[in-house]
């Protein structure tokens, strides 16, 4: 076993280079009902994710806060259960990742690839958010107060990214589906390739991507905006650009070779 | 993958040595296999300091290997005062490498490229100010190793190293000094496609490779558009448009901390700005390890450029 010293804490790897492959669940919350608290700053990253799985799977807590996170990676993944998770500072890379319904408020900002594969649920984050945000997103809510950095909903599959600043180059890479809104400006490249769904910019667009295009504005965008905007305090939308897939590239053959044999 | 961290003092010194081991160790994860300093402490008016290795650190120890080392090393104090330098001292914190503090006043890569002659001498960094020190293992066994704790100083910048294009040794760690500028570093995260397209050009120009690392590209490809005259800033911004790949490099000078992104952003880079102080890093874990409080941090954009002077 190796010691390294990561700031002020110790983590153990292995010889296969894994970290703490075996730690104890450190149970040092203070539980209040169906509410429970605890301070992160001494403990490593399994043992946060390990505390935050203990309380809600053993000790039926519905209401976690967890005070200074310290910007540590993949904090809160992998979190299959309805429940309220406030994080008190910032997250590093990876957080929130694999989740499929709790309701997650950073009162921080996030590293590269937040809410990657995200399900369902919500997740508010109060301050920047760096690349990658929404990463391959399938459903929920994640919405960014402040800016975000390049490749946002990069693949994405669904839900809503709700951006209240500025957005960097290839936001909607390759999205397949869901909305991206982006109340600043957005970077170069936008929605390059993307093969459907829809992304809403309020500023200035520096560079539509390949095969990206000005979509027809409809009541039911007015409706969406309208209700996400109230649901998370973003007050009225302002004017919005839409931009949908041209279509142009679409290339495909979408039967699969048996059935083309029927169709002939 | 590869971490990188920068952080300048805009008044006053500080312990810069302590401050970038710890955030070159909350980044071990991005690169165990070595790791570097370049360091600004005090400055010399009058004095050159000069670091340089004689072997690397994972040679292989032969029967003769000390008094190989030390016979380069008399050839290396010989010919110093054979080309004019008064040597003031000559101390090495290991077997093989050396940092010497010397009074010189001619051309810099006269000296560099004399001193390297020597069989196995590799100059690291020439300055009145700078120092890179680099070695095998993480910041704690490399800080160790030197004594940096407590180096004072203004501003730094490091690097955690992992291995990804030339070999695990001293000369494929970072820093790089920018041969043959007095004070210029540079570190980098990612990779160079054009890489052997750039090292025939500046080859041909009279510049010297000691590695067969890209990152060493971009430190000679500085120095030389800013011997064309080009101030640091828009040598980097025509760096952006020559150099082709990912990456996200630190310089720094005698005065002035920078960095630049490529313009797809693909290596990540935080930053923390003060009025008196700017911290940035690959991962904000690493700036965290030097700032205690609660700090807002934000991620620079494609193609940017920035530079800050003290």
């Amino acid at each position: 076993m190796d010691q390294m010293t990561t700031g002020r804490r110790q983590i153990t790897y292995d010889a296969r280079g894994l970290s703490e492959p075996i730690a104890d669940v450190p149970k040092i919350s203070e539980i209040e009902g169906a509410g429970a608290r605890f301070d992160a700053s001494q403990l490593s990253t399994r043992q946060i994710n390990l505390e935050i799985r203990w309380l809600l799977s053993e000790m039926g807590v519905r209401d976690i806060t967890v005070a200074n996170p310290g910007a540590k990676h993949s904090l809160g993944v992998g979190i299959l259960q309805r429940c309220k998770i406030t994080f008190e500072g910032s997250l590093g890379y990876f957080g929130c990742g694999l989740i499929d319904g709790p309701e997650v408020h950073i009162t921080g900002r996030v590293g590269w690839a937040t809410c990657e594969n995200m399900m369902s649920g919500v997740v508010v984050i109060d301050k920047v958010a760096g690349s990658l945000a929404g990463a391959a997103l399938r459903g929920g809510d994640l919405v960014i107060r402040g800016s975000v950095g390049a490749r946002t909903g990069i693949d994405q599959k669904g839900g809503t990214i709700l951006v209240g600043g500025d957005a960097g180059s290839l936001t909607g890479f390759m999205m397949q589906r869901g909305r991206i809104v982006i109340c600043g400006d957005a970077g170069a490249n936008l929605g390059d390739s993307m093969y459907d769904g829809t992304i809403y910019v309020a500023g200035a667009v520096k560079s539509l991507g390949i095969d990206c295009v000005p979509g027809e504005w409809t009541e039911a965008d007015t409706e969406m905006l309208e209700r996400k905007f109230s649901m998370y305090g973003f007050g009225t939308p302002p004017e919005f650009q839409k931009f949908v897939c041209g279509k142009q590239l679409y290339n495909y053959d979408s039967l699969e070779p048996a059935e083309r044999k029927l169709v002939i | 993958m590869c971490g990188i961290a920068g952080i300048i003092h805009r008044d006053v010194s500080f312990d810069i040595g302590t401050e970038m081991t710890r955030m070159l160790q909350a980044m071990k994860h991005r690169g165990p296999d070595s790791t570097g300093y370049a360091l600004f402490g005090e400055v010399h008016d009058d004095q050159v300091v000069i670091r340089f290795k004689l072997a690397d650190a994972n040679d292989p120890r032969g029967f003769d290997f000390s008094e190989r080392l030390e016979r380069s090393r008399v050839e290396v104090e010989t010919r110093l005062n054979k080309i004019g330098a008064s040597i003031d001292r000559v101390e090495g914190p290991t077997e093989y490498a050396y940092r010497a503090q010397i009074r010189y006043e001619g051309d810099l890569k006269a000296l560099a490229d004399y001193l390297e002659n020597v069989p196995g001498c590799e100059v690291l960094s020439i300055g009145r100010s700078l120092e890179i020190i680099k070695d095998l293992g993480d910041a704690e066994d490399v800080a160790g190793l030197y004594k940096l704790s407590g180096y004072t100083g203004t501003h730094a910048i490091g690097h955690v190293r992992m291995a990804t294009e030339s070999d695990v040794d001293i000369s494929g760690a970072h820093p790089y000094w920018a041969y043959p500028f007095s004070d210029v570093a540079v570190v980098h995260n990612g990779q160079l496609t054009n890489y052997f397209h750039w090292k025939r050009r500046l080859e041909r120009s009279g510049h010297r490779f000691q590695s067969e690392c890209d990152s060493e590209i971009i430190a000679v490809y500085l120095a030389e558009k800013m011997a064309e005259g080009h101030d640091l800033e828009s040598a980097m911004h025509m760096s952006l448009e020559e150099l082709d790949g990912v990456f996200t490099y630190m310089v720094v000078t005698a005065d002035a901390l920078g960095v630049a992104k490529d313009s797809m952003a693909a290596k990540p880079l935080v930053l923390f700005e003060s009025d008196d102080l700017v911290v940035m890093a690959s991962e904000e874990v690493a700036i965290r390890a030097v700032i205690d409080r609660e700090i807002d941090t934000y991620d620079p954009y494609e193609g940017e450029v920035l530079v800050w002077t003290r």
